[in-house]
């Protein structure tokens, strides 16, 4: 299987399950932006932790307690230099969406007021809508959304209008779910922070699939999730400004994050362990870590390339294929590595049934991603996701498939 | 089975041209329900008539061939029908009207929607009854 950018062969070889068959077929795993298939090399870091050195982090002095901590703060290393932080920045969660509660409970509880105004985008995952629209309630603040043009952008003009009231918290997406939409988060933060907002960038869809760097987005909380680049699912990062992180009030209360606990009082561990409540999700933490390495072997860059180059072929050959309607930008350069579509009138779930036979799991429905769909006026859409291991392939025996529910279908 | 099995001409057709679609004027009956894993949405309407019979029937919604298709079919079959034919009616009931197809466990909740709509609108109308009964 050929790439320009990466050795595909090998890549593939890494990964156990694309050995499989589904339906007397090759897998063909086309739902990456949902989560995604796992090397050998994250496998065996999970499985050399619980069988070489299993012990709680940042407690016992005996010999595997030191190589346990040494190696989930080695992770927290890896993952943080990934995405041009400082270790002492990032609080591992169970993925975005604690990471994003956390800003709301944290931050949002201590710091948003009555009468606030708090901004997010309508092409944004769930997760970074319903959070703050629960904060919004309990503080009596109002949650606004930015519009999007017709292509799937986000409108500017609706995006800096709503800038002059003045928000606390403005939350969006560097890559979207649905669409694939890439936003200039650096412009957006810039903006934000001038009208005396904090940021919030969802980069869940970013960091796995493009080289990010959170200094360089100038965003004060960014998070992303763990299983959706090559690593276990239960883990995943919220990466803050360190002052910001200092003057928050803790999220869970419990086990690490403490410093002294009194009878009428405690104090607070340093950060980021003062978020960090409870035994951590060490192995998974270790195998995120691994994930880390894989993807630094690849070179971010090299991924992007692989990326832009399948979804170069997939819109060239799907869309000449009759009744197909994709949604979002359609140069590559704009988009991440997923594509959203519908075809005639077949409804996205009789398609995806139909695909499953030809061995390839795409999503259909509505992505997590209710409000856009509303704006896109449609019930579902199916979405093809790529990653590292998918090949030009893949790609044609998804068109196949298409084909094939066209035939069944009778468009 | 193949798609092709379960995508018939006839489920094709009832997605496409679905009878008894639409709303009734007056209705003793009306239920909605959502399939939140699809989105599928069904809406189904009764007028009752004499003897505790389905006079009228009508299903409004959106949604994948089969949820729209199985619940078509439903209304036809049920029509002059009896309350307690639908309370009686089951999920193999349902499967053979759509030709036994083989569904996940995901895409089964798609066909049987229908009938989840048209049990909870029949079982919500009967107790009400029986509740001004008791009165």
């Amino acid at each position: 299987m050929q790439s320009e950018s990466l050795d595909l062969d090998k890549v593939r070889a890494d990964f156990p399950i694309l050995k499989r068959r589904v339906k007397g077929k090759r897998l063909v795993y086309l739902d990456n932006a949902a989560t995604t298939q796992k090397p050998q090399q994250v496998i065996d870091a999970i499985a050399g932790f619980y069988s070489n050195y299993n012990a709680n982090v940042h407690r016992s002095a005996h010999t595997l307690g030191e190589e346990a901590t040494e190696a989930y703060e080695s992770a927290r290393d890896k993952v943080s230099r990934f995405v041009g932080a400082s270790p002492r920045e990032l609080v591992f969660t169970r993925g975005t969406t604690e990471a994003t509660n956390l800003v709301r409970f944290a931050w949002g509880e201590r710091f948003v007021e009555k009468g606030d105004t708090l901004v997010t985008t309508l092409m944004e995952h769930h997760s970074n809508i319903v959070p703050w629209q629960l904060l919004a309630k309990s503080k009596g603040a109002t949650l606004k959304f930015v519009g999007l043009e017709g292509d799937g952008s986000l409108d500017m003009d609706s995006f800096e209008n709503l800038m002059k009231e003045s928000p606390s918290i403005v939350a969006v997406t560097q890559c979207s779910n649905v669409l694939g939409t890439i936003n200039d988060v650096a412009k957006l933060c810039g903006l934000a922070r001038n009208a005396g907002a904090i940021t919030v960038v969802d980069a869940a869809q970013s960091v796995p699939h493009m080289p990010v760097n959170f200094s360089g987005i100038g965003c004060d909380f960014f998070a992303f999730s763990g299983h959706k680049m090559l690593g276990p699912t239960g883990i995943g990062a919220l990466v803050g400004r360190k002052a910001l992180l200092e003057e928050m009030d803790p999220f869970h209360g419990g086990g690490e994050m403490i410093r002294e606990v009194f009878p009428d009082h405690s104090t607070w561990n340093d950060v980021p362990l003062k978020f960090e409540a409870g035994t951590a999700n060490i192995a998974d933490a270790i195998g995120f870590g691994a994930a880390v390495d894989y993807l630094s072997s690849l070179g971010m860059d090299a991924v992007r390339e692989h990326e832009v180059g399948l979804l170069r072929h997939a819109i060239d050959i799907l869309s000449k294929g009759k009744g197909f309607r994709m949604y979002g930008p359609t140069d590559p350069v704009h988009r991440g590595g997923v594509i959203s579509f519908n075809v005639a009138d077949i409804h996205a779930h009789d398609l995806s049934t139909i695909l499953d036979e030809e061995g390839v799991a795409v999503r259909s429905g509505h992505h997590c991603a209710q409000p856009l769909m509303r704006w896109l006026d449609v019930a579902a859409t199916s979405r093809a996701s790529f990653y590292v291991y998918n090949s030009c392939d893949d790609v044609e025996t998804l068109a196949a498939g298409i084909e094939k529910a066209r035939r069944i279908f009778k468009v | 089975m193949s798609a092709a099995d379960i995508y018939k001409e006839v489920i094709l057709d009832y997605y496409r041209n679905p009878r008894n679609f639409g709303r009734l004027d007056r209705f003793d009956i009306s239920a909605h329900d959502t399939n939140p894993l699809c989105g599928d949405e069904i809406d189904i309407q009764v007028r009752v008539g004499e003897g505790n019979k389905i006079e009228e029937i009508r299903f409004f919604g959106k949604g994948c061939a089969i949820s729209q298709a199985s619940a078509s079919m439903l209304t036809e079959l049920a029509k002059g029908k009896e309350l307690e034919w639908v309370k009686a009616l089951s999920k193999e009931d349902v499967l053979k009207m759509l030709g036994n197809p083989e569904l996940g466990p995901s895409r089964i909740k798609c066909a049987l929607l229908g009938m989840k709509v048209l049990k909870m609108g029949v079982y919500g109308y009967l107790g009400a009854k029986l509740e001004n009964l008791e009165d």
